[in-house]
């Protein structure tokens, strides 16, 4: 061992305190473009939460402005924007397709019943295939999609109001105007 | 007038600890004997004064002083006088002074018991824990004060403790996990202490492990307590989360468990000296890491950094200092020189080091999944995820059944190397037994084969088996002479068995219904009859509620499960409290939900079979823990030093 390993440990920690704090500064905000943006929607096929015998696939999709949310009730953050989803939902009645993601069955239908469903209908991913499919990080996330299935925004993280009013109204209102 | 009091016994203890910090490390480095001796009153008077500003803070509480703002806003005049004590640690300055108690505690401790060091190593220990003194006395004074006032604007009435915390589990659960961490910090002081005067034998580590063991002991206790409450009092049933808070306190324990070990070849082969220096650090600077950012809220977000600057900042130059610091010292001064001692794949200092591998490759595993939503929050400008429970199972579970199979090889094995011919003989119908008991047992008793229960049942079962096998030989001379430092090892590794088999059997086990049930109506659940007979409503002293009655028959046995929903009335806070029959085999856990009309309600029905067992195992883990520090060998040690201490410190 030559004495300039001992030295790794402090290098490490430093890099770890250089990084986070370029981090905190220099971070552009939303910063986080997905590979998929401008492109379709990716083919899928997989079964439907609360009937799996029935497959849906990318046709299902189309038609009309959609919001495709990736959740999980493993996710105390979805569980955060649960209201929002319900509300955005109810207001504006644009759709809203889940997909249930490295999740239990039993516990996604029950967390349906018990804070409510804004789900159009719910995709199941049980072993996260569409998930990597999508380029997903974690959950919570939510792609707004056009009527002709093209991936228009990608969000990471939670949709609160802000979020909702500031990145997906306008985009929103282009493709309605369209 | 006196919370001004306790504010001036605060500044004086910040004075003190200044004086213990330049005595003990200039006093060894300058050799100074009378600065040397000076210590243990300073360190005393430290004591003293924290211990005063407590006792005021918790007197603010019991005598409902408003005017103070940390008592108006964690208490409440309705609160039972055993939660307004308790609800001095309820929140984050509180619980920051009851940390700097424990460490003032723990630091007089060290200057009673360290008669047997040479006096210049425990001058440098004391002032290493007068250093970091200073710094959590500074972030308690000016950043976390909880001593200022509301004055002149008194409010009639506090605005509560959180409901959640009103329990006997939160009680206890913090200062449990204080003395862990704090005690942590010895065994950085001695490792820092080992740099400083450049003794990097293996008498350092003989001298931190009795500290490092109880520290361990503590954390494991304060670990089981959280794990526990959490599962009767969120009304979930759940026992473990991997949320940020509870992995803050995991972190420390993983690499805390880690040094242990290696603290034990250190001691007693010479071995993994530098690593186990490191060890100390990183087992220290994590539990830092966790005893500042739970209370202060930047785990859960970052936005608490925004909200109090001066408290984030603080925290950041004060990990920076310390971690940094100690990092720097150890490139400076460890060792470099390769320890003679060579041991072969099949050697205990092998299997020893497999263990410290694990345990840091959980950890960091940890690590990330718990800073990186915390990254992500920070470069996205405020958006979160959540990494979730499959990834952290995902890891952690492989590792700790790779853990469990080398554990169970441990015995047999021998220092520097075992003839594999002999582990073979020795191990081979052990692992035939463990195999057929594991997947055996479930086929008898359930009928089904899960095979995660089944790996973890063989495992748990290797473990108890070749422990007990070892036990035995040694037992055959007479258990009297079997050492304590051994009964506790068998204590802590049996635990860690024991909470294996609880953990694999409340998984794959445990059966939950949620159900609308109406007065009269009964379920069975795995052959117990649950009948629901209906709501009524209950004044608790400072909530009211609506309490349930289920009349459960089991096996012929009668009983009456009551859980209820609160309504705390001073922060309008609805709150689920579980009724849980609990039971060595299997726990029945009954959760209220909301009323759906008619009388009907939302009902949560469990039966969870084992899951005392995985607090049963922590517990078996903190007693062996315990257990080693009562060992001979150190009392032995103690007295053996008395008689030199004088001589030592003439010369």
């Amino acid at each position: 061992m030559s004495r300039a390993s001992l030295f790794v440990p402090l290098g490490v920690f430093l890099l770890i305190v250089v990084i986070g704090f370029f981090g905190f500064r220099l971070s552009d905000p939303h910063s986080l473009p997905s590979a998929l943006l401008g492109k379709p929607f990716p083919d899928f096929s997989a079964p439907l939460l609360d009937d799996p015998a029935r497959l849906v696939d990318r046709s299902a999709l189309l038609g009309a402005p959609v919001l495709v949310n990736v959740w999980a009730t493993w996710c105390p953050t979805c569980k955060a924007e649960h209201d929002e989803l319900l509300r955005i939902g109810a207001e504006t009645g644009i759709r809203i397709v889940g997909v249930n993601y490295k999740d239990d069955r039993a516990q996604a239908l029950d967390w349906l019943v018990r804070y409510g469903d804004p789900y159009e209908f719910v995709i199941e991913d049980r072993d996260g295939s569409l998930g990597v499919e999508l380029g997903v990080y974690g959950a919570p996330e939510t792609f707004l999609l056009d009527a002709d299935g093209r991936v228009v925004y990608k969000h990471v993280g939670d949709i609160n109001p802000r979020v909702w009013r500031d990145d997906f109204e306008p985009l929103l209102a282009d493709l309605q105007d369209d | 007038m006196m919370p001004e009091l306790g504010q001036l016994a605060l500044a004086l203890a910040f004075c003190l600890s200044v004086l213990v910090a330049v005595f003990g490390l200039a006093g060894a480095q300058l050799g100074r004997m009378r600065w040397m001796a000076a210590l243990d009153s300073l360190v005393l008077g430290k004591f003293i004064f924290v211990a005063f500003a407590f006792v005021i803070l918790t007197h603010a509480f019991l005598t409902d002083d408003f005017s103070v703002a940390y008592v108006a806003n964690n208490s409440n005049s309705l609160l039972p006088w055993y939660y307004k004590m308790s609800a001095v640690w309820g929140a984050h300055e509180g619980s920051f002074l009851l940390l700097v108690l424990i460490m003032a505690g723990w630091t007089l401790a060290v200057a009673l018991r360290s008669g047997e060091l040479p006096r210049t190593f425990s001058a440098r220990v004391l002032g290493v824990m007068g250093l970091l003194n200073i710094g959590f006395l500074a972030f308690l004074i000016f950043t976390s004060n909880p001593f200022d006032r509301l004055a002149p604007m008194t409010p009639a009435d506090g605005a509560d403790l959180n409901p959640l915390l009103q329990d006997f589990g939160l009680i206890v659960h913090p200062p449990m996990l204080y003395m862990g961490y704090v005690g942590f910090s010895v065994s950085f002081a001695f490792a820092l202490a080992a740099l400083l005067s450049r003794r990097l034998d293996s008498s350092w580590a003989r001298w931190s492990r009795p500290w490092s063991n109880v520290a361990w002991a503590f954390l494991t206790l304060g670990i089981v307590l959280g794990s526990w409450w959490a599962y009767y009092e969120l009304g979930w049933g759940g026992w473990w989360f991997w949320d940020p808070v509870e992995n803050a306190s995991f972190m420390p324990w993983l690499a805390g468990t880690a040094l242990i070990h290696s603290l034990a070849v250190t001691e007693k082969r010479g071995t993994f000296k530098s690593w186990t220096l490191l060890l100390a650090i990183t087992t220290f600077s994590l539990s830092l890491l966790g005893a500042f950012i739970v209370r202060s809220g930047v785990l859960t977000s970052v936005h608490a950094f925004a909200v109090d600057p001066t408290r984030g900042m603080f925290i950041l130059a004060f990990l920076l200092v310390v971690v940094g610091g100690s990092l720097a010292l150890y490139a400076t001064r460890a060792s470099v020189i390769a320890s003679r001692v060579r041991y072969g794949f099949w050697s205990r200092e092998a299997f020893l080091l497999i263990n410290n591998i694990i345990f840091v490759v959980a950890m960091a595993f940890v690590l990330l999944g718990t800073l990186y939503p915390l990254a992500y929050e920070a470069v996205t400008g405020g958006d979160k995820i959540s990494v979730g429970v499959p990834y952290f199972n995902a890891g952690f579970v492989p590792l700790m059944l790779l853990l469990a199979v080398a554990l169970g090889a441990l015995p047999v094995l021998q220092w520097k190397g075992t003839p594999p011919g002999r582990l073979w003989r020795d191990l081979r119908w052990m692992a035939l037994a463990s195999v057929t008991l594991g997947v055996g047992l479930p086929l008898l008793l359930t009928g089904a084969l899960a095979w995660q229960a089944c790996v973890a049942l063989v495992v748990g079962f290797w473990i108890l088996g070749t422990h007990l096998r070892d036990l035995w030989q040694r037992g055959r001379r007479g258990l009297g002479r079997v050492p304590l430092a051994y009964w506790g090892m068998f204590a802590a590794h049996g635990g860690f068995a024991v909470a294996l088999f609880g953990i694999a059997l409340t998984s794959v086990l445990s059966v939950e219904k949620d159900l609308r049930m109406v007065p009269g109506q009964t379920e069975q659940v795995v052959g117990i009859a649950i009948t629901f007979d209906g709501v009524a409503p209950r004044q608790g002293v400072n909530f009211v509620a609506d309490r349930g009655t289920f009349l459960i028959e089991e096996n012929g046995h009668r009983y009456a499960l009551h859980p209820e929903k609160r309504r705390y009335l001073a922060r309008e806070m609805v709150m689920t409290e579980a009724a849980i029959d609990a039971g060595f085999l299997r726990d029945v856990y009954v959760s209220l939900g909301e009323p759906l009309g008619d009388g009907a309600w939302a009902v949560r029905l469990q039966v969870k079979p084992f899951v005392r067992w995985i607090w049963l195992g922590g517990l078996l883990m903190t007693l062996g823990g315990i257990i080693a520090v009562a060992d001979a060998r150190y009392r032995r040690l103690r007295r053996r030093a008395a008689a030199p201490a004088g001589a030592g410190a003439a010369a």
